[in-house]
């Protein structure tokens, strides 16, 4: 069993911290796969094994986004940041710069190193300081332990 | 900066975060809502309203062979709950103090999560918001004072009520703070805790909820019923003097209800 997503002595790692690790390479191994589909569909000639690999990189569109959206709950600053560049017209690079910047304007406890969760956090989400935006990151609390 | 305004607070990182995480621990428990309902959000203290799909038809045509209709949204409530923190206490917290006084602050988020609750279950009628057991189309069961000793009859007849009607579970159940004392006081003959009994009935959990009259069983399938987040609950800065820092509580949400045969009031 490997446990290449920890770069630091994971022992020494809070849980939450273990947990965004996992999440990570969760969404990396998602954005290989559909890389990977990428490259196949360019080469396959067979139509059904093409509707098939279509079908699947649509999964891992799915899981990619599901990951990221647990990692932004939980991510203030990386929210906010993503708030700026996500779904918007115009310049990427200039929208990406500027939402930097913008995010940098909080009160500096935005990150995912202590353990908080940004807002809308989901049932489970371990509670730490306020996200950049003020929100006590309370969100959904179905299925939640309390 | 954000219209909170915390920066602007005599109020220092560690302050802050005793008051924040005094917050969460109040407010979690006691908004029932949220761990009965879907929850979408939040989507910011500038949304404004929550789409409903329909059109009103306007009167008349603006231009012959025109006609006119306008979208029909259900626009957000704010709720704002003040209190204040007292200087001193705030020294005392810089020093390491475990034991400040947030009274005040805890009484806040009492009553913050109780008019959620209020909205989600029974409806706020001003903002046109329809609460879940104000909207169930199932008879109302009575749950009666005092005695406990017949909720498992009363929460299993609501279970088949929403069964009839084609709506699966699991279910949740809200109790309100005296009937949710009742049951996990009591146990049956046998010893076997009531709590656990209705668990078993319904398939979910059993829900605290502050603010709700009586007792409500909701499905847990989902889609049924909606909680919009604009502002999810923060804490803002209001003002302050030599004495005390004057902050708030404030969210912005709208609630629907999609099925309204989804739930089963069961009223006091």
């Amino acid at each position: 069993m490997g446990f290449d997503q920890y770069h630091e002595p994971p022992e020494e790692l809070p849980p939450e911290t273990r947990t965004f690790a996992r999440m990570c390479a969760s969404l990396t191994e998602e954005a290989e796969a559909i890389g990977w589909y990428e490259q196949r569909l360019a080469l396959e000639p067979d139509a059904q094994a093409r509707a098939i690999m279509r079908d699947a990189q649509g999964e891992e569109f799915k899981h990619f986004a599901m990951d990221l959206e647990y990692l932004l709950r939980r991510t203030p600053r990386w929210r906010e940041i993503a708030q700026g560049v996500l779904f918007q017209s115009g310049d990427v690079v200039e929208h990406g710069e500027e939402a930097e910047a913008e995010s940098g304007e909080g009160d500096g406890d935005g990150g995912a190193d202590g353990g908080a969760p940004g807002a809308g956090g989901g049932p489970g989400g371990s509670f730490g300081a306020a996200s950049a935006d003020g929100s006590l990151g309370l969100g959904s609390l179905k299925g939640a332990t309390l | 900066m954000s219209h909170l305004l915390r920066e602007h607070a005599p109020i220092t990182a560690a302050g802050w975060s005793e008051i924040d995480d005094e917050a969460r621990e109040r407010l979690a428990p006691a908004l029932a809502g949220r761990r009965l309902v879907d929850f979408a959000g939040p989507l910011g203290w500038q949304h404004a309203a929550t789409t409903l799909g329909r059109v009103a038809p306007l009167a008349g045509e603006p231009v012959r062979g025109v006609a006119a209709a306008q979208r029909r949204v259900l626009p957000l409530v704010e709720l704002r709950a003040p209190f204040a923190v007292a200087r001193d206490e705030l020294r005392a917290i810089d020093r390491g103090a475990v034991d400040a006084d947030l009274d005040a602050l805890d009484a806040a988020a009492q009553r913050i999560a109780v008019a959620e609750n209020l909205a989600v279950f029974h409806g706020l009628e001003a903002a046109g918001v329809e609460g879940i057991a104000s909207a169930s189309t199932h008879p109302r069961i009575d749950l009666g004072e005092g005695d406990c000793d017949r909720y498992p009859t009363h929460v299993a007849r609501a279970v088949a009520m929403l069964l009839s009607a084609g709506i699966e579970g699991p279910y949740g159940l809200a109790l309100g703070p005296e009937p949710y004392t009742g049951v996990v006081e009591t146990t049956e003959r046998g010893g076997y805790p009531l709590l656990d009994h209705l668990k078993k009935i319904v398939g979910g959990p059993l829900v605290w909820a502050p603010g709700v009259d009586g007792a409500v069983v909701v499905s847990l399938r989902g889609g049924d019923f909606l909680f919009e987040s604009g502002q999810d609950l923060s804490i803002g800065y209001d003002r302050h003097d030599a004495d005390a820092v004057h902050l708030y509580l404030e969210e912005s949400f709208s609630f629907r209800v999609a099925t309204p045969e989804a739930a089963v009031a069961l009223p006091r």
